[in-house]
């Protein structure tokens, strides 16, 4: 054996490698989808458990939320709620009809605007989701251009682009919105205080999201474009002679952005949830006017409906992610 | 060069490091800090008016020399009334912090360190958890206890939890396969002892800078659900109360709206500065 | 120094005046820091380079020769002052030009070659891209002429199945692989110069070997090359003249064959003298002297002297271990190992990265449990011993890692780290732990203010000093090094080395000493193992196993290994 054919017994795998690696990739999906099913199920059950160990008598609560008066209520009338929600059976057994329900769709019906909670979530879901969906491209599209502009630049940019995006990322969503209410609605009146959700009345709380939520993605962008700078693949481009905005962007974005990506399925989550207080600042149709009126009646199939919902775009959102993710970084959760 | 006498390395990188001052950032944010500590604590030593003094020929005034930070539609003195609320207000950023640490402490030490059928469910459950957002764990748990202090710190509480348990986790974990730990057990430390010495205090080292990041976020949350109305009931002077009482006058008098706003975010900063540096300063040690 | 030819270059002399392609006169880099100070790290430097030679710049870290080097490409660094009295490529000065006119340098007429591919090359992006990207960047060819470009550099290189290696990532590829793709990477355009910055560091000595022959036949193709390494027997292979720096400056340059036989200056000698190999093999490496105090005194005298001292302390008797990967495929790390270890001997275990002797280690010390075959220590139970047998037994088998930093707690200053260890040994030394953690670091060379410092502020050497103390506090039989000089520069690897062999001396420890250098492994060994791919491929003595090599492998290892001329060397170096 001669020290050629060492090296070859250690080479990686060849032609066959392209499959293999394909099958890998297919593999590593399934199982993602296999968790994300698991997470989904999951979420369903701690949402039931929670709620169900309710203090209080559930058909009380009803009847008074539906009343409007609170009083003590006779047995009579609390059997027939109970018999109408399906309540007088054992909590696993209504566990398992909400389950089957939820296959076919039906996710309950609401006390106190007695629709069923999937109508109700399907005419209020749209204005909701496009306003976390545009809060995060707009985020992204302050992030990018604002680290290549400070990251890697020298001290003195680099302490004041981080400085902007602490600052940024403390801020609280609702003290954001009214901060842009404010200036841009009451003072400047370039858009509507009260604002519907038109195009117009979309943007302030697009930025309200987005503002902070650029704070997050772009410390996380940052502190990995800092340190990809520094990689010596990085002074590999620059002996090539290729130009320092070139070195920028071909070679550390793409690696800056990882972490940012990653952390875009939690931002959809998160923005999905700060729409419930920038939909109350605005005074703007959504799920989280829904949510906060379910919330404070007691309105309990309506709360998990949409804590449902949103647990579901969550997963769905963090498998886009993955995919996303492979394509940036086909290195196979750690070839290396 | 002698093999017995081969000192320290010669002391100025040391000496340097103490001589850096503290950073400016560190400094105005610990006087931030210690106002809002300060006001938590002796709200009557820095506001001797009561939050709750009517005074209806001034109401609805702006900012001006009498009324520091003007007054509310009763004519009740806006800067007393957030000195006053900052005890509320921090007190349930407190209370939620350590309700989140202890729940994340023992679900994160437990995913981490405890036996495989301990530690896989919990595992599992985290993922479960953490795929919900924190807002929406909190409304759920206000859901549940209705409106007031105490379901606002637990709601708060359980609703930041997975992430505390998630960094904690990874902390552990990161100590438990560190080059100390298998150093120690090769000396022949029992497993206690290890988990006594190196691991456990490993792991919570970085916790002390979560403290700090975790009141100021408390605080966001927890007056964020106020804000909604779901939080502490008015005629408390939480910060996110004022928030709310102050949203139908925000076209007429922005001082209701803006200024508690300006409080809860001067504590989220100041605590997450001080959070961020103790985090650096102890990363610094390791290096 | 301004000829550089003489009778032992094998090469043609040509040394008319148009030949420099490069003349370097007193070359300065200084950097100024955050504190407002200036430092200085280049101090007047200067060589000249004829095309189709090779010079090589030595020296340990901080000497200054990667700054040197890429000052000559204008990326000497931020906040770098660069001056010099001449600094020309090709009669044209590289002084005071702007970034522009330097990019047109780089890649063009100056290639650049770094350490470890895996991070030199992008490990997102394919190796032709990345190859093809010279090309992009200096407009040359069609996108399709640069892709057979790319195929014909890589095969140039002597990259197998061009095709297929162009689209894989650095990642996917092997070490010399990945290396030769980098290499390609950074003579694309057929540069003037190739300036390659320790080109082999972290490569296995055979595909180390085969790098170096890429390089040479560049060097026969009439390229000129700057080497730099920290490694003389590399350099000694292919450079024609060899510049030795430290602090900054050159202390002595010279043609290779005179420098490396007749070495003038103290710092070259000591360098020299530094490089364990077999003819080291019981002479100090370092100019340290051995420490004052005897270590032995420090320990009671060993309880039981073996009266037929042929039991052995360690017995590995067909030890196996599989993991499996992140990939789902089992593989197996360690394949029915044996070997026995005695007292006061040293067992050299020797292989390249993959061989499986680190979990060997890791298996002779019971942090690892084999999948099957089991170790006794002393004849009695140790890796099938229970939980507090085990432990009894730890205490007499300790351990020295390649990273100390790592093996210690952070939050620990060097005292509590000695104290912790010295409490678990010898119950007699526990009440008097103050002195102990002083004796133990006089024992390893150390001053005794050391122990107020915190691990993160020694210096690599004085690291791996505390980390013997710590390693011998409990008076083991046994220390397994685990690739223990590995990280540190030559001349402190030396003092570590010397350290060892004289702490063996007087306290008759036993060493299984782990490392992938052949060097150092027969310089301190009695006898050798040689892994392969988890496999004992050869065991015997050292001079057994070196001289007489029974295996292919291990003679492919030998052969593959660059060595310096000694014998004369080392006469002169004594002598002197």
């Amino acid at each position: 054996m001669t020290a050629t054919t060492v090296a070859s017994t250690r080479a990686a795998p060849t032609p066959g490698a392209d499959r293999s690696r394909a099958r890998a990739r297919g593999l590593l999906l399934l199982r993602r989808l296999g968790s994300a099913v698991f997470v989904l199920w999951g979420t369903i059950t701690v949402t039931f458990i929670v709620l169900s160990v309710l203090p209080g008598n559930r058909a009380t609560i009803v009847l008074n939320v539906q009343s409007g008066q609170t009083t003590v209520r006779t047995a009579a009338e609390i059997a027939a709620v109970d018999r109408q929600y399906g309540w007088d059976k054992p909590v696993v057994v209504q566990y398992f009809d909400y389950l089957l329900g939820l296959l076919h769709g039906d996710l309950g019906v609401s006390w106190q605007l007695k629709r069923t909670v999937g109508s109700i979530i399907a005419e209020q879901f749209g204005p909701t989701i496009t306003l976390a969906i545009a809060s995060l491209l707009v985020a992204w599209i302050l992030t990018i251009p604002w680290t290549l502009w400070t990251a890697g630049r020298g001290r003195i940019r680099g302490s004041i682009g981080s400085a902007v995006e602490t600052i940024a990322a403390g801020l609280p969503q609702y003290w954001v919105g009214i901060m842009l209410l404010l200036v841009f609605a009451v003072n400047l009146g370039w858009f509507p205080v009260l604002g519907g959700t038109g195009f117009a009345g979309t943007v302030l709380p697009v930025f309200t999201l987005a503002i902070p939520l650029a704070g997050f993605l772009g410390q996380a962008t940052r502190t990995e474009f800092d340190r990809a700078v520094r990689q010596p693949f990085v002074l590999s481009a620059r002996t090539r002679g290729m130009t320092e905005s070139g070195v920028r962007s071909r070679h550390v974005l793409r690696h800056a952005l990882i972490p940012g990506i990653t952390l875009s399925g939690w931002a959809v989550g998160s923005s999905l949830s700060g729409a419930v207080l920038v939909e109350s600042v605005y005074g703007r149709p959504g799920l989280g006017t829904v949510l906060v009126s379910a919330v404070s009646n007691k309105d309990l199939d309506l709360v998990m409906g949409i804590v449902i919902l949103i647990s579901f775009v969550y997963v769905v959102v963090n498998l886009l992610v993955d995919v996303i993710y492979t394509i940036v970084d086909p290195r196979l959760g750690g070839t290396r | 060069m002698s093999a017995s006498a081969i000192g320290t390395r010669p002391t100025p990188l040391r000496r340097r490091r103490t001589r850096a001052a503290l950073p400016v950032s560190v400094i105005v944010a610990g006087i931030v800090a210690l106002f809002f500590v300060v006001a938590a604590v002796f709200p009557q030593a820095l506001a001797p008016r009561s939050p709750l003094s009517i005074d209806l020929l001034n109401t609805l005034s702006g900012p001006s020399a009498s009324h520091w930070l003007g007054t509310d539609d009763a004519g009740r003195d806006l800067y007393s009334r957030i000195v006053w609320g900052t005890r509320t207000s921090l007190l349930i950023g407190l209370g939620a912090m350590a309700v989140s640490l202890v729940i994340g402490i023992v679900l994160g030490f437990a995913s981490a360190l405890a036996p495989n059928w301990i530690a896989q469910p919990v595992n599992r459950f985290l993922e479960v958890l953490l795929a919900f957002p924190v807002l929406l764990l909190s409304l759920l748990f206000v859901a549940l206890l209705g409106p007031s202090a105490p379901s606002l710190i637990i709601a708060v509480g359980i609703g930041s939890a997975p992430g505390y348990a998630r960094l904690i986790r990874a902390q552990a974990l990161g100590v438990r396969e560190s080059g100390y730990v298998e150093a120690a057990r090769a000396l022949g430390h029992t497993s206690r002892t290890i988990f006594a010495q190196h691991v456990f205090p490993n792991a919570f080292r970085p916790l002390v800078a979560l403290v700090a990041l975790g009141i100021g976020q408390s605080v966001v949350w927890a007056s964020g659900l106020s804000f909604l109305g779901l939080g502490v009931a008015p005629p408390s002077s939480e910060w996110g109360v004022l928030l709310n009482a102050g949203k139908s006058q925000i076209t007429t008098a922005w001082w209701l709206e803006v200024l508690p706003g300006v409080a809860i975010v001067l504590v989220a900063l100041s605590f997450t500065q001080l959070g961020r540096y103790f985090q650096d300063r102890s990363e610094g040690i390791t290096r | 120094m301004t000829e550089t030819t003489t009778a032992g270059d094998a090469r043609p002399a040509t040394s008319t005046d148009g030949d420099v392609i490069l003349r370097v006169d007193g070359l300065d880099v200084s950097f100024d820091t955050v504190e407002g100070e200036r430092r200085h790290v280049v101090k007047d430097v200067g060589f000249e380079l004829r095309r189709g030679r090779c010079i090589a710049l030595v020296g340990e870290s901080g000497s200054g020769k990667s700054v040197t080097a890429r000052s000559l490409l204008g990326l000497a660094g931020e906040n770098s002052v660069v001056t010099a009295r001449e600094l020309t490529l090709d009669g044209e000065t590289l002084l005071g030009r702007g970034d522009s006119w330097w990019r047109r340098v780089r890649g063009k007429r100056v290639g650049f070659i770094l350490q470890d591919a895996l991070v030199s090359l992008d490990p997102l992006r394919p190796v032709g891209r990345e190859i093809a990207e010279a090309f992009r960047l200096h407009a040359v060819g069609t996108k399709a002429s640069r892709e057979q470009s790319v195929i014909d550099l890589l095969e140039k290189v002597g990259v197998p199945e061009p095709e297929v290696r162009a689209r894989q990532r650095s990642g996917e590829l092997s070490g010399g692989l990945r290396q030769r793709a980098l290499i390609a990477s950074a003579i694309a355009l057929d540069p003037e110069i190739v300036i390659a910055d320790e080109p082999t560091t972290a490569l296995d000595v055979t595909v180390q070997s085969q790098v170096l022959d890429v390089l040479e036949a560049l060097i026969a193709q009439g390229s000129s090359v700057i080497l730099i390494s920290h490694d003389l027997a590399v350099v000694a292979r292919l450079a024609d003249e060899i510049l030795v720096m430290n602090g900054g400056a050159i202390v002595e340059s010279g043609p290779s064959d005179e420098l490396l036989a007749n070495p003038q200056h103290p710092y070259t000698r000591q360098l020299i003298n530094a490089v364990p190999s077999e003819h080291t093999k019981g002479t100090r490496l370092s100019t340290t002297t051995p420490p004052t105090r005897t270590a032995a005194a420090l320990f009671p005298p060993r309880t039981r002297v073996d009266a037929d001292g042929s039991e052995p302390l360690l017995d590995v008797r067909g030890v196996s271990k599989s993991y499996r990967g992140p990939d789902r495929v089992v593989r197996r790390v360690v394949d029915d190992v044996s070997f026995q270890l005695s007292r006061g001997e040293t067992l050299g275990i020797v292989g390249e990265s993959g061989s499986g002797k680190s979990t060997v280690a890791r298996i002779a010390l019971s942090l690892v449990t084999p999948d099957s075959g089991d170790v006794l220590f002393r004849g009695g139970a140790w890796t099938a011993a229970g939980r507090a047998d085990q432990r009894a037994i730890r205490r007499r088998i300790s351990v020295v890692y390649q990273d100390p930093l790592s093996s210690f707690d952070p939050r620990w200053r060097v005292s509590r780290i000695l104290a912790d260890a010295i409490r678990l040994g010898d119950p007699a030394n526990a009440r008097r732990v103050d002195e102990r953690v002083v004796e133990l670091l006089e024992m390893v060379g150390l001053d005794a203010s050391v122990q107020t410092a915190w691990p993160l502020r020694l210096s690599g050497g004085q690291r791996q000093r505390v980390a013997i103390a710590r390693a011998l506090a409990t008076n083991p039989e046994v220390v397994v090094l685990d690739e223990a000089v590995s990280a540190l520069d030559v001349s402190i690897q030396a003092q570590i080395l010397d350290l060892l062999s004289d702490l063996q001396a007087q306290l008759g420890v036993a060493y299984l000493f782990i490392s992938h250098d052949l060097g150092v492994i027969h310089h301190m060994s009695d006898r050798v193992l040689v892994m392969q791919n988890g496999r004992s491929v050869e065991q015997g003595t050292a001079d057994e196993v070196f001289n007489h090599p029974q295996e292919p492998y291990t003679r492919a290892l030998l052969d593959s290994l660059p060595r310096l001329e000694y014998a004369r060397l080392h006469e002169v170096a004594r002598t002197a």
